[in-house]
């Protein structure tokens, strides 16, 4: 060490470091340590270089900043000595990685170390490459790497090997250039050589198929003699692992094998042997032999028939089953899984081990199991394993409860051979693991009841016998859906199946659990949503008590939830005043429609996807247009005016109006609350004038907010109140809908006496798209401007899944409604609204990027664009 | 293949990482404190695998130490463990009876026995000798250097007097 550099040594700030006692001391001490080495780099001194790199990496693994030393990892490298280039490409490894610009500049040190007359050297360079090299520096360097694959040195040779691992991973279009270096290798003695040439063969043989077939043609037979002299090799001190020679040789020729063998009956023929041999022989007591014959097994599975081998791998998986050994079970569980494909009766027989194995203390092993065990399930066997599971889901811990409960519901929802045992298992995952129900499922589950009428009655009592016992959210919910549409056949146990034992539950008993819902703390707003409806549906089912429940009704007029105390009102007044239409307005919902429901769930939107669009509204961007008639009548029984307007997506603002229970999280602000708002106000107008309009139709609106939190999409309920309503053509504009509601101006005409009118602009246009921008202003908002954008399809093909996105400056802000639909038809049109606040209205103009999506043929397409000629004075 | 290894201690100090697939800084320290929580407080009787982002991740202990390796689904599970204690192994012979310390004061080493066992994240060498021959070539490579570096220097001290 050089006698006249300062700070301290290595091993010095290590200790010091060492002996902090806590975080912050540490930090001091590094930040001193940095400041040195950084004063340190400033100076140049070569003697230092050395020393300061070993303290940054050391730093470095401390999780601390350390940059500004990527330089002296290049200068390390170029200098001449092997000591400095070893620490040069530690550092460089470790500081830096394959994205970071510095690391073009080593190419050339690189270049030079590859060609190095002292080996280790040469080693280094090829280590440093096989580990970070980017796309970029494995095309420039390959044809060195490629060279010192023939090295003299076998240790040059294995990792040149590697290092062509990664620069064909990196660039697979270099994959035919080491073809035959990788061939030659196989013919290598040195376990070394032969290892990482069996590994290059392997990557070139998944990446490029004109190597995989040479491989087959040319080495298969190599490859068996390789494996069956070191499966039959006497003892070697040096590669003997457990009694094993060399089992990480075997597991990659194996692995060759495996990918030489799939899907090539020949290639296949000429290996069983071996395999046949490597599958009985291989002691299996240590972990050496297990991963041997572990990939044996993967093996004979991947290739091609030979049943008498499959039994034998079967056998061997039936042994790890069976083995104490936690990782053994394992990869058992693992590998049963891919064995099912070919042999589920197998894996059948192991059915009862594979579901102990669900309930093992270890998180790894359930897992693998629970995901197994759906595999196993079908028509015959569905009733006894959910049973298994949802007994086990009652002890189980509470963080795999989630996991087990959507595995059950999965499986129940697929395989559930009748209604009233999908019902009844249903009920039981709620009561214990409801909490961990997603949303979808027991929206899912309200469906099914709701279409098996003969059930109804069987189901509102068990489900009111189990939300005695179980406060479970989601159950919870359920009940006080099913008590408030079916309550009278709870009371009466109407509809008695034969092994049903009767039950007497009071009016008021049925009132209580609704009370106790809505007035628990722990209920959130869409419980205490749905029982109100629930309460206002009772008022009907039993007007002995409808006192008692107005009374309910009333107090939540005081609560503070805006939703909660709004509807309360609203619901008060229909039980005091219209007494005369109450029974007609909560009627029993119509049979939701079970496909509809189905093929939504399936689809399930992205929500309308904006930067800008409020996370809580969670809107699907798309709705089916039928949607449209039947709302369109709807609001049509009242007044006229909403009749002119010229268009709406109903389906939009019914969405809203249905949004009123999933307000929870939406933020008051929100540009969509003032809209289900409006709505609501409407429907009230609707239902408290008491015009006489067709009681049926107002059943359905009333119906509608019932189901509302069950229905997120309002279509498929819509679809199956089927209103006898003339079909309507409702296609352009979701945006009238809205601004009419809000009392924004609405129709064109409107427009012009509200101010400037503005020229509407073609925002956007492709060979296949064209969008055009119209503008309005309400009055008195001058800052907030109206765009209505169309979308005009001018290709003769249907794109799907269509979404608009768009994004603008700061001084913006940009609401999006949803579009009016997802779907655009060969040179038809969609459209969406979108509000702009220009917060530097007057000084400064509108500018907006945009993005479409859409599916073309299947296809994802992607078109972008900057919208620059917004008319000034926006 | 293996995307990274890393070696934590059980009061979750980082001894050891190695980065095959590319991860940023952030994403490195974030890996690092997701897989230490979950790994450092896994029962002792369990399996050595633990499933993570959709890869997996083989660790297993040596005294105080959590050597992990993390790779891709379909690679051999038990293979890894090997390999973790084929380079256990390896670090034990090279400084008789490896501790702790060992590998805190002379990290660097553990680093290059690393690197003349894994390259690009596979294997490149199973036998225990030929690493163990290598590493000291190159030991005495540098040991060489520093004593003709000390030689030249008390030359110019010489002269300099």
């Amino acid at each position: 060490m050089n006698p006249f550099s300062s700070g301290t040594r290595l091993r010095d700030m290590i200790r010091s470091i060492r002996a902090c006692k806590t975080a912050a001391e540490e930090r001091a001490v590094v930040r001193k340590e940095c400041a040195d080495i950084r004063a340190s780099i400033n100076e140049n001194d070569p003697h230092d270089r050395h020393r300061n790199l070993a303290k940054l990496m050391f730093i470095h693994m401390l999780g601390y900043p350390t940059h500004f030393g990527q330089m002296e990892c290049l200068k390390l490298i170029a200098s001449p000595g092997f000591p400095e280039k070893r620490i040069g490409y530690l550092g460089l490894m470790l500081l830096l990685d394959e994205r970071q610009e510095v690391l073009m500049l080593v190419t050339n040190s690189l270049k030079q170390d590859l060609n190095h007359t002292n080996q280790y050297v040469v080693g280094l360079a090829l280590c440093a490459l096989g580990n970070i090299c980017s796309a970029e520096m494995a095309r420039d360097l390959a044809p060195e790497v490629e060279r010192l694959i023939q090295f003299r040195d076998p240790n040059i040779r294995k990792k040149a090997a590697l290092c062509s691992t990664r620069i064909v991973r990196k660039v697979p279009d270099l994959a035919e250039n080491f073809v035959n270096a990788a061939a030659s290798l196989l013919k290598e003695k040195h376990h070394g050589v032969l290892i990482t040439g069996v590994q290059l063969c392997y990557e070139l043989c998944t990446i490029n198929d004109e190597a995989l077939e040479y491989f087959r043609k040319k080495c298969t037979e190599g490859l068996i003699k390789t494996l069956r002299d070191i499966t039959n090799s006497a003892y070697q001190p040096e590669y003997d692992v457990a009694g094993i020679t060399d089992p990480f040789l075997h597991i990659r020729l194996l692995r060759l094998l495996r990918v030489i063998g799939h899907g090539d009956a020949d290639a296949s023929d000429l290996m069983t042997d071996i395999l046949a041999q490597v599958a009985t022989k291989t002691e299996s007591n240590k972990n050496a032999g297990n991963a041997v014959l572990y990939e044996c097994v993967e093996t004979i599975m991947a290739i091609e028939d030979t049943s008498s081998l499959r039994v034998l791998a079967i056998n061997i998986l039936g042994r790890f089953l069976s083995n104490r050994d936690n990782n053994i079970r394992y990869v058992a569980l693992n590998m049963l899984m891919k064995a099912i494909a070919f042999d589920d009766q197998a894996v059948q027989r192991h059915r009862v081990t594979i579901l102990e194995c669900v309930k093992d203390p270890d998180a790894s092993i359930r897992k693998r199991a629970l995901e197994l065990v759906s595999l196993l399930v079908n028509e015959n066997n569905v009733k006894q394993l959910t049973k298994e599971l949802i007994d086990y889901l009652e002890i189980s811990d509470e963080d795999f409860k989630e996991d087990l409960s959507a595995k059950i519901c999965f499986i129940v929802e697929k395989f559930s051979p009748e209604k009233i045992w999908y019902i009844d298992q249903m009920l039981k995952v709620l009561s214990e693991a409801g909490k961990f129900v997603k949303d979808d499922v027991w929206h899912a589950l309200i469906v099914v009841i709701s279409n098996a009428s003969e059930l109804h009655g069987y189901t509102v009592r068990a489900l009111y016998k189990a939300v005695i016992y179980s406060e479970q959210e989601t159950l919870v919910r359920v009940a006080i859906w099913c008590i408030g549409e079916y309550g009278d056949l709870l009371v009466n146990n109407v509809g008695m199946l034969g092994n049903e034992d009767p039950m007497t539950v009071t009016e008021c008993d049925a009132v209580d659990v609704i009370e106790d819902a809505i007035t628990r703390h722990s209920s959130d707003m869409t419980t205490k949503a749905m029982a109100l409806i629930a309460l206002l549906k009772l008022s009907s089912r039993f007007p002995s008590i409808s006192e008692r429940i107005k009374d309910i009704i009333v107090k939540q007029k005081g609560s503070l939830l805006l939703e909660m105390q709004q509807r309360a009102i609203e619901f008060n007044s229909i039980v005091d005043r219209h007494k005369n239409i109450r029974s007609s307005l909560v009627e029993r919902m119509p049979v939701l429609d079970e496909a509809t429901f189905n093929v939504r769930r399936a689809g399930s939107f992205p929500a309308s996807a904006s930067t800008m669009a409020k996370p809580s509204v969670s809107l699907p961007n798309g709705v089916e247009k039928p949607a449209a008639p039947p709302l369109v009548d709807l609001l049509d029984m009242d007044s006229d005016d909403i009749m002119s307007a010229p268009s709406s997506s109903g389906a939009d603002f019914l969405q809203d109006l249905l949004g009123v229970v999933d307000l929870g999280s939406s933020s008051a602000q929100s540009g969509a609350t003032q809209a289900p708002k409006a709505g609501t106000d409407l429907l009230l107008d609707i239902l408290s004038i008491g015009t006489p309009s067709p009681a049926q139709n107002s059943t359905s609106s009333i119906d509608l907010l019932s189901t509302a939190d069950v229905n997120k999409n309002p279509s498929n309920v819509l679809d199956a109140i089927s209103s006898p309503a003339p079909p309507h053509i409702a296609t352009t504009a979701s945006a009238g809908m809205f601004d009419l509601l809000d009392g924004l101006s609405p129709s064109p005409s409107k427009e012009a006496t509200n101010g400037p009118a503005y020229p509407p602009i073609v925002a956007y246009e492709s060979s296949s798209l064209k969008i055009e921008f119209s503008f309005s202003k309400a009055p008195g908002k001058p800052q907030t401007t109206n765009v209505q954008a169309t979308f005009i399809n001018l290709s003769p093909n249907i794109f799907t899944d269509f979404i608009f996105q768009a994004a603008v400056p700061k001084f913006l802000q940009l609401h999006l409604d949803p579009a009016s639909g997802n779907t655009l038809p060969a040179s038809g049109n969609i459209t969406q609204s979108l509000r702009v606040n220009n917060s530097q209205h007057g000084k400064k103009s509108l500018v907006m990027r945009m993005r479409v999506g859409y599916k073309l043929n299947g296809k994802d397409v992607l078109e972008e664009g900057q919208i620059n000629n917004f008319p000034r004075g926006l | 293949m293996i995307h990274f290894v890393l070696l934590v201690s059980r009061q979750g100090k980082v001894r050891l990482t190695k980065w095959y697939s590319p991860y940023t800084q952030k994403e490195r320290s974030k890996v690092i404190r997701e897989l230490s929580g979950v790994i450092l407080n896994r029962g002792p009787k369990l399996c050595n695998f633990v499933e993570w982002r959709g890869y997996k991740v083989v660790y297993k202990r040596y005294a105080s130490l959590y050597f992990c390796m993390c790779i891709d689904q379909e690679d051999n599970e038990l293979e890894v463990l090997e390999i973790i204690h084929h380079y256990v192994e390896i670090l034990d012979r090279y400084f008789g009876s490896v501790c702790e310390l060992d590998l805190i004061f002379n990290f660097h080493k553990a680093y290059y026995i690393l690197d003349e066992l894994l390259i690009a994240g596979e294997l490149q060498e199973s036998s225990k000798k030929t690493v163990a021959r290598i590493i000291s070539a190159q030991d005495q490579l540098v040991e060489a250097a520093k004593e003709e570096a000390g030689s030249i220097s008390n030359i110019i001290a010489q002269a300099t007097k």
